[in-house]
């Protein structure tokens, strides 16, 4: 067979190749034939293979450890449940076959949970999961899901759930292919904090056989099957070349002409600041402070929440750290912020609304991150502290966070661009506030108007979207009028293509997962100015999100045979 | 003999993933029959994650919870307790 290309959305700058191995598709579901072999045999089929199903869910939930250990552990304790077992005896004891019960019994608990709806809905598919699991068991063939070949592989896949890829041995998976999702699925998103090399929404991925030898480009956004001998060692050239950059000395973030471009780090919690020091942050675009809250039915009191902005602070010593307060409500409720059921919680009271409304809990952040900056410069050089408020829309609201702000001595104090409303009036909301850092995941919603969280709208959340763009380049604009700066944090920036356009549209800084540091800082590398302002130009001319995509790569690329012209 | 007790529960995300599980890992350690229901309605297996999720129970329900054997009060306690305990804030 000769060498087929298939294009889709590529992760990353990475390549590499590796033999296939598919995510097994669902299993027929079994006929309901009477059995040959009588009830007793049938039981004690049945018997080993929950046992050994509910051992192997352990094992995994064992292995994945955190979240995903609970819900493999309740998976594995459905399987042995013993209301079902009495279902499946009933069956069984009137003739069927191990498999036909262990289906019709789950298709009872299944129609159950759906039948409730919201959460318990989602837990069907655990259930329908753990059926797929006995029935394959009972028939002896591999269970649907993750593939184990035994050696490392390119997985190929629909698209990854995270039940899926919170299994997944990374330091097995050579790449990721899927034929469906975008570049803020969940596989596109694993990929980069993982910093697997993926190709996304490959439609003709579907093709791909078990034990094929594929290249898996993220570069071009192509994957080549049945690779001719020099494709392959090109392929291994380049993908040593890029560990060896990846090794190379860290330089600060810069474009071709060496108009600086500091890259920053999204931290979560103080623990990732050891690594984002590694991959050569140069300090922090977006430390979200959530984590203190999250886990707890209260505000945490200022000296814990004191002690954790220390950490982080001192890691960054001579560095700048933008902390956001805390960004409560929509996909991150807190029921001691707002316990109101909202029926749109994205457009509801959330981000600096919701502090607002509790502003003894913002006035106590204020305070612990002002003691905590005040702390490590009595404890040597000093970070730059800058504080910014979440999920600001008007220009009233910006006013009103900076002057509290600087009623507990924040020097720095900005605003997240987030909301379209905010991002169109950039030019009067910058001159109340020191900087803007635009969160373009939110952006993005907000400007399609498409949930977030919505399965069945995802294709509209792609940030290279034109009217984020055009939204992305007013906020730029309004800066360079106002000589403020303009950072990005959120997905966008880690996509090495996209940072450049958003350099050329005003971004003074680009703060994104550590891992995708060194992507972006080698692609950066490659352009000049001009040359960024000429591919967010060819961006903004398109029509939409993959047309944008498309012409900026075509842009780039004229870029790079220009100068390679030169003398 | 049986014992009985109503509670209320404390869990944020009611008694469906992580708190649903540690309650039925609690109700198969205690080695004693349990049952569970929520407000007025049919009892089930303790032990059975099914079951317990099935109910939908949320947040601020009042549960009975059921025990036979010479370690009622005792097991009663425990899964009171555990019932009552914000797991989700843990």
């Amino acid at each position: 067979m000769s060498m087929r290309r298939i294009h889709g959305v590529g992760i990353g700058l990475g390549v590499a190749q590796g033999t296939v191995a598919r995510m097994a598709a669902p299993l027929p579901p079994p006929a309901d034939d009477p059995s040959t072999i009588g009830a007793e045999a049938e039981t004690a089929r049945v018997t080993e293979a929950l046992a050994a199903v509910a051992r192997e869910l352990e094992e995994r939930g064992e292995q994945a450890g955190g979240d995903a250990r609970d819900v493999l552990e309740a998976q594995a304790m459905m399987a042995e449940d013993p209301t079902l077992m009495d279902e499946v005896s009933q069956r069984l004891a009137r003739g069927a076959t191990a498999e036909w019960a262990v289906h019709d019994a789950f298709a009872v608990f299944r129609e159950t949970l759906k039948a409730v709806g919201g959460y318990l809905g989602e837990r069907a598919a655990d259930l329908d999961d753990v059926a797929q699991r006995v029935i394959a068991r009972l028939r002896g063939v591999p269970a649907p899901g993750v593939p184990d070949p035994g050696h490392p592989f390119v997985l190929v896949a629909t698209d990854l759930a995270p039940a899926d890829t919170a299994l997944l041995d990374l330091d097995k998976v050579l790449a990721l292919v899927t034929s469906e999702g975008g570049p803020t699925s969940h596989t596109a998103i694993l990929a980069r904090a993982a910093g697997i090399v993926a190709v996304v929404g490959a439609a003709d991925a579907a093709e791909l056989a078990d034990g094929e030898t594929v290249i898996v480009d993220a570069a071009a956004g192509v994957v080549t099957a049945d690779p001719a001998p020099e494709e392959l060692e090109r392929a291994a050239r380049r993908a040593a070349d890029r560990a060896a950059a990846a090794s190379a000395p860290i330089t600060p973030g810069a474009l071709a002409d060496g108009t600086p471009v500091p890259l920053l780090a999204n931290l979560g919690d103080p623990a990732g600041a050891a690594q984002a020091v590694d991959l050569g942050a140069e300090g922090v675009g977006l430390f979200r402070t959530e984590f203190l809250f999250l886990s707890s039915g209260r505000a945490p009191a200022v000296a814990e929440q004191r002690a954790a902005y220390e950490q982080v602070l001192s890691a960054f010593r001579g560095a700048k750290v933008v902390a956001r307060v805390l960004d409560a409500g929509a996909d991150k409720p807190l029921a001691f912020l707002n316990d109101a059921h909202e029926e749109n919680p994205a457009l509801g009271l959330r981000g600096l609304r919701a502090l607002r409304a509790n502003e003894d809990i913002l006035r106590e952040q204020l305070t612990a991150l002002a003691e905590a900056d005040a702390a490590v410069r009595a404890g040597g050089e000093a970070a730059d502290l800058w504080v910014m408020a979440p999920m600001v829309a008007t220009v009233e609201e910006t006013e009103y966070f900076v002057a509290l702000a600087r009623e507990y001595g924040i020097r720095t104090a900005g605003v997240m661009v987030e909301v379209p409303s905010s991002a169109l009036l950039a030019d009067r909301i910058l001159r109340h506030a020191d900087f803007a850092s635009i969160g373009t995941n939110d952006l993005t919603q907000y400007t399609l108007a498409a949930d977030r969280l919505l399965g069945s709208v995802a294709g509209f959340q792609d940030p290279w979207h034109p009217a984020v763009l055009r939204l992305v380049q007013e906020v730029g604009r309004a800066g360079a009028a106002h000589g403020r700066p303009v950072g990005i944090c959120g997905e966008a920036a880690a996509d090495p293509l996209l940072a450049v356009v958003l350099v050329g549209l005003g971004a003074t800084s680009l703060s994104m997962a550590p891992t995708a540091l060194a992507d972006v800082r080698a692609s950066l590398r490659t352009h000049t100015l001009d040359d960024a302002r000429r591919i967010a130009d060819a961006a903004l001319a398109a029509d939409d999100a993959a047309a944008a995509r498309d012409a900026a790569r075509k842009a780039a690329d004229a870029e790079h045979r220009e100068g390679e012209t030169q003398p | 003999m049986s014992v009985s007790r109503t509670v209320r529960i404390g869990s944020s995300h009611g008694l469906h993933a992580r708190p649903a599980k540690l309650f039925v890992q609690a109700a198969k350690a205690a080695g004693v029959p349990v049952t569970i229901a929520k407000d007025a309605g049919k009892a089930v297996d303790a032990t059975s994650i099914l079951g317990v999720i099935a109910l939908g129970i949320d947040q601020g329900d009042y549960v009975t919870l059921t025990a036979d054997g010479d370690r009622a009060e005792a097991v009663l306690d425990e899964l009171a307790e555990l019932l009552t305990t914000d797991h989700d804030a843990a």
